[in-house]
């Protein structure tokens, strides 16, 4: 899932107090999941801009901001509307700009990585979504997004008790991978070389899906 | 000669270290180069040591050859990726350096840029690859088309035999090797039992024949220095013994008892098999290093 935060409230009151009526929308997908764009999230910010401005505030949570069918589902919220408050992710408040281009978009929220969650209380970066994944070979630890170096073919010499010298409580990823694999009776694999990654990213993504596996 | 020849020679080698400024002031850069001209056979050249914005490792060691030094250009993945570290290798050996190290760097978030993207393209280990694919093959990364020119550079890797996962380590050596490193500098060492385990096992994996390893020292100047290394610095272990004896000292002879503590290791060092060299960081210390160089009888070590 892909993992976000509130933005500070200010930051968002500064975004519409210009506006005379604006729309603030929740998403029912990853940033629900996250305790920070679901409807509870969507409501409570609603009232408190409500409460703090004059601006008239009517508020809604669709199913996913990121696909299209649920995105069009606004079109009848958009009479007389502004601008619209989006607390989806990045991906959620670029398709809902897409779909309304006349309508000025703000995100309430920091889009952080894409992880887990844990009692849906904390939250890990788990990938970097670098589109060659290894983690085959790495005992199911991705070193790129959990390595604060993002190291392939090994440790760098900062690990201490099994943590990262980058602190805040991060565990040193390659710790983590060699003791899984050692366990595992795999540690002479970590003896092969890793090339360097061919990063995907250098222009903006775009993917046609097939029919799965064939 | 050249460090690579001495070793090739079969020489017993000593490196240092210079740290470049903060700041555009050649002379800064001449005149540390001076302390250590003739006192060691190469001059690690550091790139932004501690992530903190510093006159450029190429720059600096262009400056060294100018005063007769011959540089070890360190690299760290940090702040390049493949595009620049390989146009660099490429313009620092059109500029003379024939010695490069291959680091991973110190993170952005210890130096006075924190929130500057950490680059990482490629890590440290294929930056070793890179340097010799282009070096051997004449060829940069993924392309097979053959470079007008190649360099002949004098490939080099840092090791940390102390550091977590221990017994990953030598397989990490083997690793650098066999990616290109001609020869290892080592984390400063103070627990020597511990350095003659870990150089056992590279002598039993043979290691020690397929690169020169150089055993790192750091002189200590107080006690404190020691404790701060001891319990901050991820990967060295200083014994108690070690700070004691700093501790025993009078105030004006701590620095003095460091660098003997310092001269009696090297010695330690010096007999263990597979080690071919001595590598001292002595940043902001240059000029301690002749010392140290001299009253461990290693001005007189031998060309053989």
């Amino acid at each position: 899932m892909l993992v976000a935060e509130l933005k500070p409230y200010n930051e968002t009151k500064s975004f519409i107090e210009k506006y005379q009526s604006i729309l603030v929308v929740g998403c029912g997908g990853c940033t629900s999941l996250c305790n920070a764009g679901g409807l509870r999230e969507t409501e409570a910010l609603a009232a408190k801009l409500r409460r703090d401005t004059g601006v008239n505030i009517k508020s809604v949570t669709i199913e996913r901001q990121c696909e299209d069918e649920f995105v069009i589902e606004l079109s009848r919220m958009m009479e007389g509307v502004d601008a619209v408050l989006s607390l989806g992710c990045g991906a959620g408040v670029q398709l809902i700009a897409e779909q309304f281009i006349n309508i000025p978009i703000y995100p309430a929220l920091n889009t952080k990585f894409v992880g887990t969650s844990h009692d849906r209380r904390v939250f890990i970066e788990r990938c970097r979504s670098c589109g060659e994944c290894r983690l085959g070979s790495t005992a199911g630890i991705c070193p790129i997004t959990r390595c604060a170096k993002g190291l392939q073919n090994g440790p760098c010499g900062g690990s201490e008790n099994g943590m990262c010298e980058t602190g805040n409580g991060r565990e040193c990823a390659w710790c983590l991978i060699i003791e899984r694999m050692k366990a595992q009776g795999r540690l002479h694999e970590l003896e092969a070389f890793c090339e360097p990654v061919q990063w995907p990213g250098q222009a903006p993504e775009r993917f046609e899906c097939g029919m799965g596996v064939k | 000669m050249t460090l690579k020849d001495k070793l090739l020679n079969g020489d017993f080698v000593v490196t240092g270290e210079l740290g470049p400024p903060r700041g555009c002031d050649a002379d800064v850069v001449r005149k540390k180069a001076a302390m250590l001209k003739g006192v060691v056979d190469a001059v690690n050249i550091t790139d932004n040591q501690t992530a903190i914005v510093r006159m450029s490792s190429l720059a600096a060691s262009v400056i060294c050859l100018s005063e007769g030094v011959e540089p070890v250009m360190q690299m760290t993945v940090r702040d390049r990726n493949r595009i620049a570290l390989q146009s660099d290798l490429l313009g620092a050996s059109a500029l003379g350096i024939q010695n490069i190290l291959c680091l991973s760097g110190d993170h952005q978030s210890f130096g006075d840029q924190p929130g500057a993207k950490g680059v990482n393209d490629i890590d440290s280990i294929q930056l070793l690859y890179t340097a010799r694919r282009i070096c051997e093959e004449k060829k940069i990364l993924h392309s097979d088309k053959p470079l007008t020119s190649a360099p002949e550079l004098f490939i080099g890797a840092a090791c940390n035999p102390f550091a977590e996962p221990t017994d990953f380590r030598p397989i990490q050596l083997k690793k650098k090797i066999d990616a290109g490193a001609h020869f290892i500098q080592t984390q400063t060492i103070y627990d020597i039992p511990a350095f003659r385990e870990f150089m056992k096992r590279i002598v039993d994996m043979g290691l020690h024949e397929k690169a020169y390893i150089l055993a790192g020292v750091m002189p200590l100047k107080s006690a404190m220095m020691a404790s701060y290394l001891n319990d901050k610095v991820p990967g060295v272990i200083v014994p108690q013994q070690v700070i004691e004896r700093l501790k025993g000292v009078p105030k004006e002879r701590v620095a003095d008892e460091g660098i003997e503590q310092s001269c009696e290791m090297i010695n330690e060092l010096r007999t263990i098999e597979g080690v071919h060299g001595i590598h001292i960081m002595a940043i902001e210390w240059e000029h301690r290093v002749k010392d140290i160089v001299e009253r461990s009888g290693l001005d007189k070590r031998i060309h053989k």
